[in-house]
């Protein structure tokens, strides 16, 4: 079976730090995997490499079989398959909340606009946001911007939606709510990436966990494997430290 | 030292369709020089905020950097000079492959001159833009185009909307520079009729009350469009909250 996406010998470095030295992965079609690990690991920047938003300085990415790195594929097509939701949002703060569902639709996929229209609706009421259509974005929440950056990214159609710490900005009672629509993406099948610190939701829906540790991955395996049973020193050591400041 | 104010109530009596004429030279130059200043300003801007990106061609690289050594160099001369030189330098300059006229000159080096202030305050209102704004269009497959035009140029521009202003006020006061290249603006008739009547004081108070009116006006109606644009995000910041 082919891979959504596959990684070999991924490196980035600045300058002389090296951030990711040799990563390794494959994501398959409607899996999906979480990144974990300490702050500094490379799981963000990993995520970004993926959506080319971060250069790789060496390796290979694959999108369904085709490289992406060499230059033949056009990077803002590929862009629009692999979405990308972020810690802060990243709104757009002169649209309202439709308008910025609407206007990557318009723009990239040239919809039409009531096509447009009707396919942000459909999205922002499935994360809850329909209410707030017309609102102007910076009056919103942070819970309720990341569930517009969610309906955004939906709206493009992506076949992999990658999120880089979707809660890690958020106050923690609404930390639950974007949660749930990532839960319920998850069940509909959408193939994900997400880094994140929420141990718990990665635990409950992951197919694959995948723990980085200084820019390397670590350990990967199913939940089960990784949560129950870690076989690497660091992965037990990362673990426990989690579940002791957890409780 | 002694106004003679009846000589200037006089000469303004007498004198007025001269005056107006200058006036409306004035205007029409700070109006065209501020617009096409704001245009040439947001061509500068996109080209400086072009990033250099490691997977484009060597074309397009060599390009993106020719691109930003030119707008520096731009931004350079015509900051660093005065607009009366290079009025009069360019006029003469390119008076023979041109052959244009005083209007048409002046109308292009003020706006010429404009756009390099312009360049600089678009570039600050574009930083003060979150940069996540084009992280977020960019991870939606928008161009860079598409998202200087759609996201980050109303921003920039809203943003500065005051600086903008100001160098309208600014253009009103400076246009009077291009009398050096025998525009007839409103200090130009000033500078003829106190030649012909030999009563300085009484003319340049004149004038300095007209351009005091002038950018007063402007003033007080760049306050109102301010406001208004402030008010409107005020309406819909209550409208969310109902």
């Amino acid at each position: 079976m082919e891979h959504v996406i596959e990684i070999q010998h991924l490196k980035k470095s600045y300058g002389n730090l090296d951030v990711l030295h040799d990563v390794n992965l494959s994501i398959d079609e409607g899996q999906v995997m979480t990144i974990i690990g300490s702050s500094g690991s490379g799981k963000s920047t990993l995520l970004r490499c993926i959506n080319l938003l971060e250069i790789p300085t060496g390796g290979t990415i694959a999108y369904r079989g085709k490289k992406i790195l060499d230059g033949n594929m056009n990077i803002n097509s590929y862009r629009s398959k692999v979405g990308m939701v972020f810690q802060s949002f990243n709104l757009f703060a002169n649209k309202t909340v439709l308008e910025n569902c609407m206007i990557a639709q318009i723009k990239v996929l040239k919809r039409n606009k009531e096509e447009a229209r009707q396919i942000a609706l459909k999205h922002l009421s499935a994360v809850g946001m329909e209410k707030f259509a017309q609102a102007s974005v910076t009056t919103l929440s942070g819970g309720q911007k990341q569930r517009v950056a969610i309906a955004r990214s939906l709206c493009m159609d992506p076949d992999v939606l990658l999120f880089d710490e979707p809660t890690s900005a958020l106050d923690p009672e609404m930390v639950g709510d974007v949660l749930e629509v990532m839960n319920s993406l998850a069940k509909e099948g959408l193939t994900m990436v997400v880094v994140t610190h929420e141990m718990q939701f990665a635990k409950e829906v992951s197919d694959v966990v995948c723990f980085m540790d200084k820019g390397y991955v670590c350990e990967i395996g199913t939940s089960d494997q990784i949560f129950n049973h870690p076989k690497e020193e660091r992965t037990k050591q990362f673990l426990s430290r989690y579940m002791n400041d957890a409780s | 030292m002694s106004i003679d104010f009846h000589f200037a109530w006089q000469t303004l009596l007498d004198g007025w369709p001269l005056f107006a004429y200058g006036i409306a030279m004035t205007l029409a130059f700070a109006f065209v020089g501020t617009a096409c200043g704001l245009v040439l300003g947001l061509i500068i801007g996109a080209i400086h905020s072009m990033e250099i990106d490691p997977l484009d061609s060597t074309f397009k690289k060599i390009l993106k950097k020719c691109g930003h050594v030119f707008t520096s160099l731009y931004v350079w001369i015509f900051r660093g000079t005065p607009m009366m030189v290079q009025a009069v330098f360019l006029y003469y300059l390119l008076k023979p492959i041109l052959n244009w006229d005083g209007l048409t000159a002046g109308m292009i080096i003020i706006s010429i001159n404009t756009g390099a202030y312009m360049a600089e305050i678009i570039r600050s209102g574009i930083q003060a833009i979150d940069p996540g704004q084009s992280e977020g269009a960019k991870a939606l497959g928008m161009t860079n185009a598409q998202t200087l035009f759609s996201i980050i140029f109303p921003q920039a521009i809203k943003n500065s909307f005051p600086s903008i202003g100001n160098q309208l006020i600014v253009n009103i006061k400076d246009s009077c520079m291009l009398n050096a290249i025998a525009v007839t603006e409103l200090y130009f008739q000033a500078t003829s009729i106190a030649g012909s009547t030999m009563k300085y004081t009484e003319i340049y108070m004149l004038v300095a009350i007209m351009y005091l009116i002038l950018t007063s006006l402007a003033t007080a109606i760049l306050h109102f469009i301010e406001k208004k644009i402030t008010h409107t995000n005020q309406v819909s910041v209550m409208d969310n909250c109902a």
